[in-house]
């Protein structure tokens, strides 16, 4: 979680991450931001987002993201 | 269940009635303009009781009047020719003629040696599309067919003329299932003249040998004859061209005679068949109009009737009763030609 | 045995016959057998490289499905040895062994592709250099057939490497299975590019005869052959004509761009149409490939519109990984402490899609030519991106935000910036494509537009007439399909309406289809790739 909000800090140090929960449907998250979200996730938790898994229900809050990278990560 | 099958069955009859009558309408009806293509089905509608059958190209058919043959020497012949025909439709055309009767002679002109193998697809089509359906057509499409062509486009000729609608006109309809006759006996007659001239000579060729698959096919045509007791005789029209090369002469004149054939140059006798080249053909050369034709039939019905014995059958109620039609038909044709194309007796 | 020859016809109606006569179990096994039998009448050596992608990448996939597997049952089974460093220690050295079997099956593809495609133009550019230091001789060009839709297949194939090793694709064990999913006989010459995971499923399975889904099929066939013979075919010779001639400039040009576009869009849809009929009459679902391109109000949507499988392909394999690729990450946190977020954000798009739009012009066809329009592609969409706000707020200056005049101002202007950009494919070189262009601009020979000119193209009047009323058909379906499935609505009609439509559009393939003796039957033009 740290981790996380560390990354989304980086991409918009204004946004308080943690307490929005339409990030992608309020147009705060977008497109280009989410290539390089996942680019980042994939650096801190090795795990791959693939296109599928790319729809705003997963990135409109920050606990949808970690639900995300949690299951991802018992799939490897 | 019933009113299923009933609902599809009824579609498929209709669908395919619609089909059947586009095809007739698409197909080109052959009489007028070019009625060359015509000529081939004509036969089926004949009583099959031929002494003489002539296969070959538009030198067979432009060249002997079977009216004369018939008038002059009681000999019931047909000519079986087409435009353009190779020597291998020729000898399905043989073949053909052989499932409905037995004629004593088949005449060939062997002008069709110099091809190996088939030039044009319209020529094909002319020569093969009237053929009735048999194992000896599809042989004889098989052995036509050039690159491109596909054997399915002559089993449903409307995929071949499936663009015609553009082009049709009233005959097409007028002529879709009843087809007037454009021949006579496979003659096909004209009567205007235009003198030969100047026909140039013939300019050199690099090969004058004729092809494998020609000869094979005359070898075929040879011995289809032998085995069916039919005399198998070789003409050569009096075309002065296409130019008819020494070589080539040379070449048929050494067949005949290792095969014991009989070979007539109607070139050779022009004068004995007294042929005068400035009345009589009707394109400078090419063909013979129906004075020449009528002097040819005369000189090949002597050596028919005189050399090969062939017997006078006039008399014979039913084909007296046959050519007084046919000469009806005839002379009809010649008085139509002649105002067609502006002849006054003389 | 081309779509449009009376072979293929006989061959397909065969295997629609066998396929719901014989035992369901063999339905598989007969469409394996079927498309050997389609791909052998292609030549049979070209087999050869079928069968090396089809062992190659199904080997290395269950390799890569089988370490995963033991990976997952080695960490269960050892859970409570393991922390969790440990198990990412573990799981990476396994990675790393998966990632070999990877490369492997991945390079040597490509490297067939390499050759047997760009072997040539590589020699050829090689070439170039060593002239240019005044060396002469160079080498000389290798003569290698192309072998039927290599860059569908390998696409094809790559994709569902990748999916296994991302474990988004469980591999699949029978090779022969495997084989039907490379060689399946509709879509191997010109796709689309299917995913494993959609297909698999609709492929292997037992189907019981359905009529509406076989009727639907050969609906879609049926369509599809309209628009190949009777539009595609006949507009070919003109544009054939065009740009078989170099004299032709100016508005020749104009008129040609539009040609071409027509061409290729009836030709290409009308292929897939076919496909994924006879797909459908299979009871296999295909992806789609097009989705009315032309009604595209800008060229970014025109490409999530025309050709979705390739691009699909490019946007999840090359774009997409690129794009989150460890470099590019740690370039893009650069760039952002450098120049700020925007700038920062914008690096991952503008590369990926630079390398995307670079590999999509090359597995066009291996010429400079297509190399430029790729990257022409990527200069307009990235252009188009940054423009958006200003053609929003421009929008909402000028109130046309609901008008339809200008949306039908949009559709025209893709519409021809499209075509201005695919003349490099009409083209064999740069020079050439440039040219062209800017004599529309220059020559002031528009006249030939209405002296009768065009109809020295090789097509007459009627030709053109028949052109109008044809795309006066594919309009008039395109705008029915915007609300649904066109076929679905017919559906409900009393029997004769449908029996005239179907029967209708059957009479005039069979007669205003540009087939037979006098037409050349011309290839597909997407087979060529």
């Amino acid at each position: 979680m740290e981790e996380l909000l560390e990354i989304l800090g980086e991409l918009h140090p204004d946004v308080d991450f943690e307490n929005e929960t339409q990030l992608v449907d309020d147009g705060i998250l977008d497109s280009l931001d989410i290539v390089s979200l996942i680019g980042e996730i994939k650096r801190v938790f090795d795990v791959t987002v693939t296109a599928g898994d790319i729809i705003p229900d997963n990135f409109n809050t920050v606990q949808a993201m970690m639900a995300l990278i949690e299951r991802l990560e018992e799939e490897a | 269940m019933k009113k299923k099958i009933l609902k599809y069955g009824l579609t498929a009859v209709i669908s395919i009635a619609i089909l059947f009558l586009l095809q007739r309408l698409l197909m080109p009806k052959y009489v007028d303009g070019i009625v060359e293509g015509a000529f081939v089905a004509e036969y089926y509608e004949e009583e099959k009781d031929h002494d003489v059958i002539f296969v070959g190209d538009c030198e067979v058919y432009e060249t002997f009047s079977p009216l004369v043959l018939w008038e002059e020497y009681g000999i019931n012949a047909y000519i079986r020719g087409s435009a353009q025909q190779y020597i291998f439709q020729s000898y399905y055309m043989v073949e053909d003629t052989l499932r409905y009767e037995t004629p004593d002679v088949v005449v060939f002109n062997i002008q069709s040696l110099q091809y190996d193998e088939a030039q044009s697809e319209a020529y094909n089509r002319m020569t093969l599309e009237g053929m009735k359906w048999s194992k000896t057509k599809v042989d004889a499409i098989n052995a036509s067919m050039k690159e491109g062509e596909q054997f399915l486009d002559y089993v449903f000729p409307i995929l071949r003329y499936h663009t015609r609608w553009s082009e049709l006109t009233e005959t097409d309809v007028q002529y879709m299932f009843d087809k007037k006759k454009v021949s006579h006996n496979g003659y096909y007659m004209r009567v205007d003249v235009k003198p030969a001239e100047n026909v140039p000579e013939g300019r050199p060729l690099g090969n004058y040998d004729f092809g494998e698959n020609a000869w094979k096919y005359l070898d075929m045509m040879r011995e289809l004859c032998a085995e069916k007791g039919v005399t198998l005789l070789l003409v050569k029209a009096p075309s002065l061209y296409p130019y008819w090369y020494p070589e080539y002469e040379a070449q048929v004149e050494a067949y005949a005679e290792e095969h014991g054939l009989r070979y007539i140059n109607l070139l050779e006798d022009a004068e004995a068949i007294g042929l005068d080249y400035t009345t009589d053909t009707y394109d400078a050369g090419l063909h013979m109009n129906l004075s020449g034709a009528e002097k040819c039939a005369r000189f090949l019905g002597h050596v028919l009737s005189v050399e090969y014995g062939l017997e006078d059958r006039r008399g014979e109620a039913a084909l007296d009763e046959a050519w007084r039609g046919k000469k009806e038909a005839y002379e009809a044709e010649i008085a139509e030609q002649k105002v067609k194309y502006g002849i006054k007796d003389e | 045995m081309l779509f449009t020859s009376y072979l293929f016809l006989g061959f397909l109606a065969l295997v629609l016959i066998l396929y719901y006569v014989l035992p369901k179990k063999t339905q598989w096994p007969l469409l394996l057998c079927a498309s050997y039998l389609f791909y052998f009448a292609a030549g049979a050596h070209f087999l050869l490289y079928l069968l090396s992608t089809t062992v190659t990448i199904w080997g290395a996939a269950v390799l890569i499905d089988k370490n995963h597997q033991a990976q997952k049952t080695y960490i269960k089974e050892h859970k409570e040895e393991m922390d969790r460093e440990a198990q990412k220690t573990y799981r990476a050295a396994q990675k790393k062994i998966r990632f070999r079997y990877f490369l492997a099956a991945l390079l040597i593809n490509l490297l067939v592709l390499a050759v047997v495609k760009y072997a040539n133009f590589f020699i050829d550019n090689f070439n170039g250099v060593l002239r240019a230091f005044g060396n002469a001789e160079g080498l000389s060009f290798v003569n290698i057939a192309l072998p039927m839709g290599i860059s569908f297949y390998t696409f094809q194939t790559i994709g569902y490497l990748v999916d296994v090793y991302r474990g988004n694709t469980a591999a699949e064990k029978s090779i022969f299975r495997f084989a039907l999913f490379v060689s399946f006989f509709p879509q191997v010459v010109q796709g689309p590019i299917n995913r494993f995971g959609e297909m698999a499923p609709s492929l292997y399975a037992q189907k019981r005869f359905d009529g509406r889904q076989v009727s639907f099929g050969l609906q879609r066939i049926l369509w599809g052959y309209f628009k190949k013979l009777v539009i595609a075919d006949r507009i070919l010779v003109a544009v054939t004509a065009i740009f078989g001639d170099p004299a032709n400039q100016g508005a020749y040009v104009f008129v040609g761009m539009i040609f071409y576009r027509l061409q290729l869009y009836a030709d290409f849809s009308g292929g897939i149409d076919i496909t994924i009929g006879i797909a459908e009459a299979l009871g296999i679902t295909l992806r789609e490939n097009f989705n009315r391109p032309y009604f595209s109000k800008s060229l970014p949507e025109y490409w999530r519109r025309w050709h979705m499988s390739m691009n699909a392909w490019f946007r999840d394999y090359i774009f997409y990984p690129l794009s989150t690729s460890p470099a590019l990450v740690s370039l893009t946190k650069k760039v952002r402490a450098r120049f700020g977020p925007g700038a920062g954000k914008r690096v991952p798009l503008y590369i990926s899609s630079f390398a995307a739009w670079a590999a999509t012009g090359i597995w066009h066809g291996a010429s400079w030519n297509f190399v430029v329009w790729g990257l022409t592609n990527w200069l307009i969409l990235m252009l188009s991106e940054e423009f958006t706000p200003l053609y929003e707020r421009f929008r909402r200056a000028t109130h046309t935000e609901q008008s339809r005049a200008y949306d039908v101002f949009q559709i025209v202007r893709t519409f021809l910036l499209i075509g201005c950009v695919n003349l490099f494919d009409c083209h064999a070189t740069l020079g050439a494509t440039f040219r062209s262009f800017a004599s529309m601009f220059t020559s002031a020979n528009y006249h030939v537009l209405t002296d009768g000119s065009l109809l020295e193209l090789g097509l007459t009047g009627l030709d053109y007439g028949i052109l109008a009323v044809a795309w006066l058909i594919v309009l008039t379906v395109s705008l029915v399909q915007r609300k649904g499935s066109v076929r679905e609505q017919i559906e409900p009609l009393p029997y004769a309406v449908k029996y005239v439509l179907f029967f209708g559009l059957f009479l005039i393939v069979l007669l205003m289809g540009a087939y037979g003796v006098g037409y050349d039957a011309s290839q597909f033009i997407y087979n060529r790739f």
